[in-house]
């Protein structure tokens, strides 16, 4: 289903990471799509392939892991039938990535404002001195006071927030039209994930940046996100709007994954587990990868696995009680 | 600083403490009584402790005197001055080998990891380091010389030339004396390499054992998801980092080739400090012996100091007065 | 039915067991990790040969080392005499075979010396820290910004030259190297929260220091000691090399290269095949060392976990 302003497609995508213990099934044929200028979220347990879905769109899918079928269209263009030196240029300047970490995602030997104007320097061709003008542009733009100074400073004299913005700053030097945000505020203290969302939703409709937002957290969700998918051991089960996910939660793992937010309101209740513990994916679990953990498993659950299932106004849905 | 102070005083404790007599000791065994009377009395040693490190420091810090060698009876300060040069021209070719070889070697052997050269450069730092190096001097020596007869073995020079300033290859530049120059370069090749062999070898394991570790690195990860050319990623952001402890260890590195120079400057006759050290162990020289630490801590120190400036070009985290945040 | 007291043995006897499982579980695992590796295996044989020549080479060396003969001076190596002999005539494979206890014996003793203090000093410098730790750091840096060997030179020289005195000049100056070691590994186990958790429980000092900080101590200092080994051996070769150390007529290593060298271009064996006899065994702890510092390292092991743990299960 390929409308005019789709800006990705991922197809069935499947990686596996062929290690010394056996294969790990980290994607089982993962299939959705992202808009132009949506910010898409993809939610699920530490564990269930979402950063080896973002490694696997970027083309960066460490050893001994490997990209075994599928397609990522990207403006109609198949990422994974690129070479290393095509992927190298769509890197940084179409498609960015930002991590969790920012202290050990920048060099610590390097300027701030050297390692914002590389993409720039390398991918648009200027001049440092131009880079380095719109690099302070740039860190500008994140709302860095005294922008050119501390372009000038190294990583280790700069805040976790400020880090973080920079980061940022390198991953939109280049106006990409995808930006793929892996838990970026995770390791944030809350005031500082608050500034950085308020950022990123700024930024993204003045650059018109789709966004990709990989998080554990569904509150972060509910607040950035125009839609969602929830990805459980390497697929995905559920895939809608944000207010369709909260409001009419469909698959069982999300119903248990939004009993189990801490609600400031319902204060003294137990909070709601998920029994069992995330499989691991070296020998899943057959048929659908939830059943040992789901109260609503019928024998069928056990033998296939549920394809997707198209309900009302794009609301998808990967479970046997509704095929 | 401290450490400077403490080093002094450890030198004392040897010279001056542990041996039973010192002034014996010092004269050396085949000294007269009266000659040891003399050494007795100029060096105060039968004052009490305190007086004695007094009198030592006074002695280093205004006459530098740093004793009487008891086998040339010539002021030991001398004598090292007229072998140093030769030391130093030994060290620094070795330690220059050592550097341009071993570090690149490190780093190419990281990159190609499990590839031939990879396999081929650690043999190699495994035989540098494991071989001792009076052994492979020897080896060398009866192999490439006697059997071969492809490089000299002995001696620095064999042609007479000015010297101006006591390094031979320089010299022989300033006399324009261009057989001097080959003469003096073919004869330090032997004794450079075999020399070098060792911390070469050492350089090769940390250079690549670093550079293992940065590319595993977020910050690398990072430069390839920015799209940024290989040879960016590994010989900037990669290296510079990785290179960081090599460096820190070369300081250390230094000291050993020197300790090093003992050993190969009697096995190829070349007239440094190394073989005046050693000649003066089997003479039982202790104020040459410990001139000659001394004059070996002092290199070590000021060594390591220009390693420490090194260091904090590189790495701004280490920098005094950064700001932080 | 039982008698009591049995019930209580059987009963400690399981709580022990349980308590050691980990421990010899660990180091299962280790042995394992270390057999996979080719290098480590040659390494330890090598190892456990000299070790072996060590203490039985007077037994089985062919002649006695000082067998004075000098009809028969520089033989070149021969049938009768398979590294050949020297300038009185001893043979020279008997007098490496003989030999090699010197070497291990310094290795033992300067290490034995060296370590106990390096653990001892470490362990208060960075346990106790303050002004004790300053003190300890100070004086470990001043031996350390010496080159080992002219230190070494140093010692001897003011001790006097014998076998003896070498050693006990290289223990002086390697007990620094130990110390620095096991300060860094108390202050990082000083840091942890298992710490933290043990002296919020009133565990007393000897509990942390055996069950906390011991046991993360144990395995760099197995590889340091493992790799100094060789390297010590070579240090009382070189200072026997040069004069100090071993005095003829001991079959030391060290003492037989220089004995020879003078010979060096009519009579190459003298020199080359102790000196050889060093290269080797220096290799072999190298590669031990190596191999070692590859069984314990955390990465390694998970990975090779897998196949041993299918392997214990038949």
């Amino acid at each position: 289903m390929e409308r005019e302003n789709t800006l990705l497609v991922v197809e069935s995508l499947q990686t596996q990471f062929f290690t010394y213990g056996g294969v790990v099934k980290a994607l089982d044929g993962i299939s959705f799509e992202i808009l132009n200028g949506e910010i898409f979220g993809l939610v699920g347990e530490s564990g269930c392939g979402k950063s080896v879905t973002a490694a696997s769109i970027i083309g960066l899918v460490q050893k001994p892991g490997k990209i075994i079928s599928g397609k990522v269209l990207l403006e109609g263009e198949d990422l994974l039938q690129k070479s290393d030196r095509e992927m190298n240029r769509i890197r940084g300047s179409r498609i960015s990535i930002i991590s969790q970490d920012p202290t050990s995602a920048l060099n610590p030997l390097f300027k701030i404002g050297y390692q914002v104007s590389e993409p720039m320097i390398y991918h648009q061709g200027m001049k440092k001195k131009q880079a380095w003008k719109g690099a302070a542009k740039m860190l500008h733009q994140m709302g860095i006071p005294d922008s050119s100074g501390k372009a000038r400073n190294y990583p280790h004299e700069l805040s976790g927030g400020m880090r973080q913005r920079a980061l940022i700053a390198m991953a939109l030097s280049c106006s990409p039209s995808l930006l793929i945000a892996d838990e970026p505020t995770t390791n944030l203290d809350v005031t500082i994930e608050r500034q950085i969302l308020n950022l990123v939703r700024e930024l993204q409709q003045n650059f018109g940046t789709s966004v990709l937002w990989i998080t554990h957290d569904m509150a972060v969700i509910a607040e950035m996100c125009d839609r969602v998918a929830v990805m459980y051991a390497g697929n995905i089960v559920e895939l809608a709007d944000v207010r369709s996910i909260f409001k009419n939660p469909k698959h069982p793992y999300t119903v248990r994954l939004l009993k189990a937010i801490p609600l400031s309101e319902v204060s003294g209740k137990e909070l709601d587990e998920i029994p069992g513990a995330v499989p691991r994916l070296i020998n899943p679990p057959s048929g659908c990868r939830f059943h040992p953990r789901c109260q609503e498993a019928m024998t069928v659950c056990k033998e296939d696995k549920p394809e997707g299932v198209d309900l009302a106004s794009g609301h998808m849905v990967a479970c046997h009680l509704y095929s | 600083m401290p450490v400077i102070i403490g080093v002094l005083i450890l030198i004392f404790f040897i010279a001056y403490v542990i041996p039973a007599d010192p002034a014996r000791a010092w004269a050396g065994p085949r000294a007269r009584p009266d000659q040891v009377e003399a050494l007795r009395e100029r060096y105060h040693l039968n004052d009490p402790l305190y007086l004695q490190i007094y009198y030592y420091l006074k002695n280093l810090f205004l006459h530098f005197d740093l004793g009487i060698s008891a086998t040339t009876h010539r002021p030991v300060l001398n004598d090292l001055k007229a072998f140093f040069p030769a030391t130093f021209e030994l060290a620094f070719f070795a330690f220059l080998l050592a550097v341009i070889i071993g570090v690149p070697l490190g780093v190419i052997s990281a990159l190609k990891r499990n590839k031939l050269i990879d396999h081929f450069s650690r043999v190699i730092s495994l035989v540098g380091v494991s071989t001792p190096l009076f052994w492979s001097a020897l080896l060398l020596q009866f192999l490439l010389y006697f059997k071969l007869g492809w490089l000299p073995a002995f001696g620095r020079l064999s042609v007479e030339i000015h010297r101006f300033t006591g390094f031979i290859l320089l010299d022989s530049v300033l006399n324009r004396n261009w057989v001097a120059f080959t003469d003096g370069f073919k004869r330090l090749i032997l004794p450079s390499v075999t020399l070098a062999f060792y911390t070469m070898g050492y350089l090769v394991r940390i250079t690549r054992g670093s550079m293992l570790e940065v590319l595993e690195s977020e910050y690398v990860t990072m430069a390839k998801a920015k799209g940024l050319p290989e040879r960016i990623i590994y010989y900037r952001h990669a290296l510079k980092n990785a290179i960081i402890p090599p460096i820190t260890v070369l300081g250390i590195n230094f000291g050993w080739l020197l300790a090093g120079t003992v050993l190969l400057e009697t096995i190829f006759a070349w007239p440094g400090m190394g073989r005046y050290a050693a000649g003066s162990i089997i003479q039982v020289d202790l104020p040459a012996i410990v001139g000659y630490t001394m004059v070996v801590a002092l290199v070590m120190i000021i060594s390591n100091l220009i390693v420490d400036i090194a260091y904090s070009i590189i790495d701004p985290r280490v920098r005094v007065g950064g700001k932080l945040q | 039915m039982k008698s009591p007291p049995f019930i209580m043995l059987s009963s400690r006897y399981r709580i022990l067991k349980k308590r050691l499982h980990p421990l010899t579980k660990e180091f299962g695992l280790t042995l394992y990790v270390l057999r996979k590796s080719l290098l480590a295996m040659i390494g330890a044989s090598i190892v456990f040969i000299f070790i072996f020549i060590a203490i039985f080479g007077s037994l089985i060396s062919p002649y006695d080392p000082n067998e004075i003969d000098i009809s028969f001076r520089f033989y070149a190596p021969t049938r009768e005499h398979p590294l050949g002999t020297d300038k009185l005539g001893r043979d020279v494979f008997s007098r490496i075979l003989c030999g090699a206890r010197y070497s291990i014996r310094a290795g033992l003793v300067v290490l034995a010396i060296a370590v106990p203090a390096g653990i001892v000093l470490g362990g208060i410098a960075g346990l106790l820290g303050g002004w004790i730790d300053e003190v300890i750091m100070r004086i470990t840096d001043v031996f350390l910004s010496f080159p080992p060997l002219i230190l070494a030179m140093a010692f001897s020289a003011a001790l006097g030259p014998s076998l003896f005195n070498a050693m006990m000049a290289l223990s002086l100056v390697w007990w620094p190297l130990y110390t620095r070691l096991v300060r860094g590994q108390a202050l990082a186990v000083r840091e942890t929260l298992y710490v933290e958790a043990a002296i919020s429980k009133g565990a007393s000092r000897w509990t942390l220091i055996f069950r906390h900080i011991l046991p993360n101590c144990l395995s760099p200092i197995l590889v340091t000691f493992t790799l100094d080994m060789g390297w010590v051996i070579t240090a009382a070769a070189a200072l026997s090399f040069l004069g100090f150390g071993a005095q003829p007529p001991l079959s030391e290593w060290g003492r037989m290269v220089t004995d020879g060298r003078i010979y060096l271009f009519q009579a190459w064996w003298v020199s080359m095949f102790p000196g050889l006899a060093i290269a080797l065994t220096v290799l072999g702890f190298n590669l031990l060392g190596d191999g070692i510092r590859d069984a314990l390292d955390p990465k390694l092991r998970r990975i090779t976990e897998v196949k041993w743990k299918e392997k214990i299960r038949f």
